[in-house]
């Protein structure tokens, strides 16, 4: 299985990400650059985090006019997973691949620290390997955390079970329905603000994020089972 | 003003136009003597620049040479961006720390910010991927509305340039005290890590190569910043706010990225950060260090604004800017890679042989000055010392606090703000990107991994001002001596120091004799500690409308752990664990947070210190953190015994202690005699441990979450974890938002 981290001026998680997936996972990776206009040889994207253009304007609201973003839209509509962590989910949201806004965090600062996350679905392509209501452990890093969304969106990713994590305990935040990760419809892409690949080696305070990136490579064999 | 209006060369001469950049009448004499002739308007400038306290620690040049600066790890001392010591596997760390004081006292954000900027700068100049920032912040008392706005924008500023860069902030120090209420300090600390074969330097050599200019326009900000930097802060400062510049750290980020690229080219021959005075030093001092000259046109410098005068362009601190020396004819790889990241690299200029700095401008030479006399040669003064009154008087004096109630007053040193958890600060700072931190901010020193290695980097910033100011040459001693006692508590062999000395007027004998002893007293420690000054920076003139700050010699240092598994925190780990002390308490109150609570001021003598004591503990703890025989380590310093222990125990989940201790109890417990650690031991090492360290064991750890001390047959202080967690983790919060 091939992953791409995605590189936009100003990324800085991608080498986080990158090492997620090659030294604790042991799977192919690759850095792609924002100006790339094909991603039809990897099996899933990843968007890390960052900031992107400076997150001047608005997080995000810059490098959704990247070439890139069409092969990702491309790759979104052909199924294959998509993650976009923190810079990575306002981006998605920005692009309009995933519903709702960002809105800077109510504290009004800069949070890093590890907080508790319940996972709300564990039928997805991204967390099949955690139980159900399973509480983890993952650190957040941003500004622009707060999650929001109309009222007729929210219904909707809540009928759909398009809440994927929530803070579990103390909102850090101020999301919305202490929303920290959704999915899109279909279940491909999801967007959270905490960084699972930060959280993959029990030596940086916890692996509670690995099985997010374990469920990923799961979904791809059982989808392309090799006969033989 | 436009080229036009600057004054003649006759004009700066009679009317004395010169003091206002800076420079004194001496000093002017001395720059026509070199010249042969009278300096020009840019001339004058770029002079008072360079002959600043900021650029050529003219003050502090003779004292600075006190410092030792070799040692067998050193591959880069003082006088590079950052200096370099080998940790083996040919691999080197980088590092500096550097003030951005007054900048942050007229515009705390900006101020911060670009401190932060301009030492990561220095660092990948150096060829090191920056892998760490550190900190060392001083404010007044955190009452009035004014500090606590410089404290929230000093603290939001660091935390917007470093998270957005993407270096993680992985440690500091705050402190508080009214000895800064006016001029609070910023010092920033950046690490790198770089193999051997990378490291560059920054040097114009081979005539006829070209010379680049890389990163952001040149504007109108910034200019005279170090000028700024080098007198006191008056009620007319705010006027300098234009002083200060404003920071891009996107614009930091591609410039990181790109430069660290073209390293690897051979077609790079030098590197440097227009930091302080720009493109006035980073071209003078690139040219005087390869024994070269320069020459540029500044008609090709990427300018910002329009019509900019030479001197503007000279003197202009904008951020975000590189200079290069580049093979000639291969000007275009350059290009190329910095093209990727968005980003113009433009042929400025050429390496002469000369010696001279040449400006154009317009098709006409505008300055024409010896690098040398810039970068090399600029006055130095050895200025009067005397010992202040203060301290004739401060020898006499003894203090022995009374003590009714343990237990109020552990609680009430938990939650001054020097000692309260810092939490609040730390958590707007990335202290994670990259991956890397072990130990995160909060424990005696930060531990980053080295992917692909089994080794780790600890590192810390450090400096008890009360000391230095009650008996600078101990406090020197103790500044240096701490930094080491964190990093080895941590697991690591300390290797090298770099040092912020935070001064006020030296032109105040009293000032310089503080310098002069702290200087002496941390070359001393520097000595027994064998940790080298690698790098460093001064900052002078901290006042404000006449008073000085606490003297306050920064000391960041670096230590390496030779295996992950020695990494240590200060966190008790299990019940049953024995508690030990390694060295006895004595009656030292001088200077201590039990003095500035109870007493609201500081006064009599610093604690003393014996290096080679300090010196032969550390060995030994270290010597039994690597046999793999200790639980935790944490070192004794503001608040005493009770405080360290307090602080093992805040961060332990469901942990208690139960101590014993014998002798004069408020000693025990609040004294802040030096050379001290509180280590927890598991059972079954207990032989191996004594067979290794000298200490006293004073209880075990318990499952009961409540500190128990007793003396003799009495239980003289019984507090729950929790009550010290709350107050310890809710007091700089609280503070902040009070109203008064």
């Amino acid at each position: 299985m091939k992953f791409a981290v995605v590189v936009f001026p100003g990324s800085n998680c991608d080498v986080d990400m990158y090492h997620a997936i090659a030294d604790e996972l042991g799977e192919d990776v690759e850095y792609v650059w924002h100006d790339a206009h094909c991603l039809d040889e990897f099996d899933a994207i990843l968007l890390p985090g960052g900031f992107s253009y400076g997150d001047y304007l608005r997080s995000g609201a810059i490098a959704r006019f990247s070439n890139v973003m069409k092969a990702i839209k491309k790759a979104a509509d052909e199924g294959k997973p998509i993650l976009g962590v923190c810079n990575g989910f306002q981006i998605l949201l920005e692009a309009g691949l995933l519903p709702g806004a960002m809105r800077r965090n109510d504290t009004l600062t800069f949070i890093c620290r590890p907080v508790k996350l319940r996972v709300e679905n564990n039928e997805t392509m991204f967390t099949s390997q955690y139980e159900p209501g399973e509480v983890i452990t993952i650190p957040i890093a941003h500004g622009e955390g707060n999650y929001y969304c109309d009222e007729q969106t929210l219904q909707q990713l809540i009928a759909n079970n398009q809440i994927v994590f929530r803070y579990e305990g103390e909102n850090p935040n101020g999301s919305l329905q202490n929303i920290a990760g959704i999915v899109n419809e279909k279940g491909n892409v999801l967007g959270m603000m905490p960084h699972p690949e930060r959280a993959v080696h029990e030596l940086l305070g916890g692996a509670d994020g690995l099985k997010l990136f374990q469920s990923i490579v799961t979904y791809w064999r059982d989808a392309h089972v090799v006969t033989t | 003003m436009s080229l036009l209006l600057e004054p003649s060369p006759a004009m700066i001469k009679e009317q004395k136009l010169y003091r206002e950049m800076g420079l004194t009448d001496e000093e002017f004499a001395m720059v026509e003597r070199i010249l042969g002739r009278l300096p020009n308007y840019t001339e004058t400038g770029i002079f008072s620049v360079m002959w600043s306290e900021h650029c050529s620690y003219k003050n502090s040049k003779p004292v600075l040479k006190k410092f030792p600066t070799e040692g067998k790890h050193v591959l880069q001392g003082p006088g590079e961006g950052a200096g370099i010591v080998d940790i083996g596997d040919g691999l080197a760390v980088a590092f500096k720390i550097e003030s951005h004081n007054h900048p942050s006292a007229i515009e705390p954000y900006q101020g911060a910010a670009t401190g932060v900027g301009g030492i990561i700068r220095d660092v990948f100049s150096m060829g090191a991927r920056p892998i760490a920032l550190l900190n060392s912040l001083r404010f007044g008392e955190l009452t009035s509305p004014r500090v606590k706005y410089l404290f929230e924008r000093v603290v939001a500023g660091i935390a917007g340039y470093g998270n957005c860069v993407g270096i993680p902030t992985v440690g500091g120090e705050v402190q508080f005290d009214a000895a800064y209420e006016g001029n609070p300090l910023v010092n920033a600390m950046c690490v790198g890590l770089i193999r051997h074969e990378d490291i560059q330097k920054g040097i114009a050599a081979g005539v006829g190569n070209t010379v680049m200019y890389v990163g952001a326009k040149t504007g109108r900000d910034g200019i005279h910043g170090a000028t700024f930097a080098s007198e006191e802060l008056t009620e007319q400062s705010e006027q300098k706010r234009p002083a200060v510049q404003v920071g891009d750290p996107f614009m930091e980020k591609l410039l990181l990225e790109a430069c660290l690229e073209v390293i690897h080219s051979d077609a790079l021959v030098g590197m440097q950060d227009m930091g302080a005075a720009g493109l006035t030093s980073s071209s003078a001092e690139m040219a005087s260090k390869a024994g070269s000259g320069i020459e540029l046109n500044l008609d090709l410098v990427p300018q910002r604004e329009t019509g900019m005068t030479p001197y503007e362009m000279m003197l202009s601190e904008s951020q975000e800017r590189m200079l290069l020396v580049v093979k000639k004819g291969r000007e275009q790889e350059m290009i190329d890679v910095f093209a990727k990241y968005g980003l113009e690299a433009k042929a400025i200029g050429r390496v002469t042989d000369d010696r001279m700095l040449r400006l154009y401008h317009r098709g006409e030479v505008v300055a024409e000055i010896p690098v040398d006399a810039l970068a090399k040669d600029a006055p130095v003064y050895y200025k009067p010392s005397k010992e202040p009154t203060y301290y004739r008087e401060f020898q006499t004096m003894e203090y022995v606090p009374i003590i009714h109630n343990y237990e109020e007053t552990l609680l009430g040193l938990l939650g001054q703000p020097t000692i309260a958890s810092k939490q609040w600060v730390y958590e707007q700072y990335d202290y994670m990107v990259r991956t890397n931190t072990v130990v995160a901010p909060g424990s005696d020193a930060a531990v980053l991994r080295i992917r692909g290695t089994n080794k780790a980097l600890a590192m810390t910033t450090d400096c008890n001002s009360r000391y230095v100011y009650l008996n600078p040459e101990v406090g020197g001693k103790i500044a240096i001596a701490e930094a080491a006692r964190n990093i080895v508590c941590s697991g690591a062999q300390p290797l090298a120091v770099t040092d912020c000395l935070n001064f006020g007027n030296p032109e105040k004998p009293e000032i310089f004799w503080q310098l002069e002893k702290a200087v002496e007293g941390m070359s001393e420690a520097c000595r027994v500690l064998e940790t080298p000054v690698i790098s460093g920076n001064v900052s002078l003139y901290n006042e404000t409308n006449g008073e000085a700050i606490y003297p306050t010699p920064i000391v960041g240092m670096v230590g390496v752990v030779e295996h992950i598994s020695h990494i240590t925190t200060q966190t008790f780990k299990q019940p049953g664990d024995l508690i030990y002390v390694i060295g006895e308490a004595k009656r030292e109150f001088g200077g201590s947070e039990l003095q500035k609570w109870l007493t609201g001021r500081i006064f009599g003598k610093a604690p003393t210190i014996d290096l080679h004591v300090e010196a032969t503990r550390q060995r030994q703890l270290l010597t039994a953190i690597r046999a793999g025989v200790v639980a935790s380590a944490h070192d004794v310093s503001e608040g005493g015994l009770a405080v360290a222990l307090a602080e093992c125990l805040i961060d332990a989940q469901g942990l208690g202690a139960r101590v014993t201790i014998s002798g004069d109890v408020v000693s025990e417990l609040f004294s802040e005699t030096q050379s001290r650690f509180v280590v927890s031991v598991k059972k079954e090492h207990q032989q191996s441990f004594e067979q290794l360290v000298q200490a006293v064991c004073i209880g075990e750890v318990t499952n009961d979450e409540t500190l128990h001390v007793t003396s003799g047959d009495a239980c003289i202080l019984r507090v729950s974890v929790e009550t010290m967690r709350n107050v310890w983790k809710g007091a700089i919060p609280c503070l902040l938002k009070s109203k008064d």
